[in-house]
């Protein structure tokens, strides 16, 4: 069965990342509200951090740069959320509106 | 040509261990695609980080088998346990009521718009993986979580000070924000 035995070729963990960037995108351009899109982004992170992941386990060196990458996306993207909910919620309190297109001051 | 990199090319056969832990791969993967489908396609935001965290359940799945349990952990805890929660607790405080106002000229094209875009995406990203010839380097070194550590401390040492330097500054960020406009 070669179904059974995806999990040991690189192809797998590559297509799963483009997978998970690919829905990333999906989520940003067609979401409309604010915490829709964060959470979009986050997909696409997870898809970067798997492409990381992969190649750290088939063709890098030393398998700890990888992980350590990964490690440095994750901290990342949690300072990113906190800081992406506080800016959703100060918008709320003066929009009443997590909607996109609702905050055009400086449209003009 | 080879055009992908597999680690062993034997079939096992379908009462091993082996093809029991490939059908658990293959329920890792589901979960992430019924979860990115959800956390994308879902109208209600609580469905929506539902399916966020149970995709991110599966990927913590395959970061288990890409032989880093660490990583697998650090995944549960910071996007499963915190993120998630965070997005959540968002969710709760700044949701307006449902309300279905039809999109304008712009916003109805943008479901389309983005599929096409995504699949776009999706095919040039999986041939350009699976397409290339990938160079396989011997490895130096075992990548365990005692490599780990010390590398952390020595090699990546200026990047650990600065990540959190980063968070402090989100955390007081996140906190200046959040107040203002409130009395």
């Amino acid at each position: 069965m070669y179904l059974l035995n995806l999990y040991n070729c690189l192809g797998t963990y590559l297509v799963l990342g483009a997978m998970l960037f690919a829905f990333g995108i999906y989520g940003l351009v067609s979401r409309r509200t604010i915490i829709g899109m964060l959470i979009a982004s986050e997909l696409i992170l997870a898809g970067a951090s798997m492409n990381f992941m992969a190649f750290n386990r088939f063709t890098a060196p030393d398998p700890t740069i990888g992980q350590m990458f990964t490690l440095f996306i994750m901290a990342i993207a949690a300072a990113e959320a906190a800081i992406a909910v506080s800016i959703v919620i100060s918008v709320y309190r003066n929009y009443k509106s997590i909607d996109a297109e609702d905050i055009v001051d400086l449209h003009g | 040509m080879q055009a992908t990199i597999c680690q062993t090319a034997a079939n096992p056969s379908l009462f091993s261990a082996e093809s029991f832990v490939g059908l658990i791969f293959l329920v890792t993967i589901g979960l992430i695609f019924a979860g990115a489908l959800i956390a994308t396609t879902s109208k209600r935001l609580v469905r929506c980080i539902a399916g966020l965290a149970l995709c991110f359940t599966g990927v913590a799945g395959v970061y288990y088998f890409l032989l880093s349990p660490f990583i697998a952990m650090m995944q549960m805890l910071i996007y499963v346990g915190a993120v998630s929660i965070l997005i959540a607790f968002a969710i709760m405080m700044a949701t307006p009521e449902e309300d279905d106002i039809p999109g304008n000229q712009i916003t109805r094209f943008a479901g389309p718009l983005g599929f096409a875009l995504a699949s776009l995406i999706f095919a040039a990203l999986s041939l350009l993986g699976l397409k290339t010839e990938w160079q396989v380097f011997p490895k130096t070194g075992a990548g365990d979580m005692q490599a780990m550590g010390t590398a952390l401390l020595t090699t990546h040492s200026m990047v650990f000070e600065l990540i959190s330097f980063v968070l402090l500054m989100a955390i007081i960020g996140a906190l200046v924000l959040a107040r203002r406009g409130r009395n």
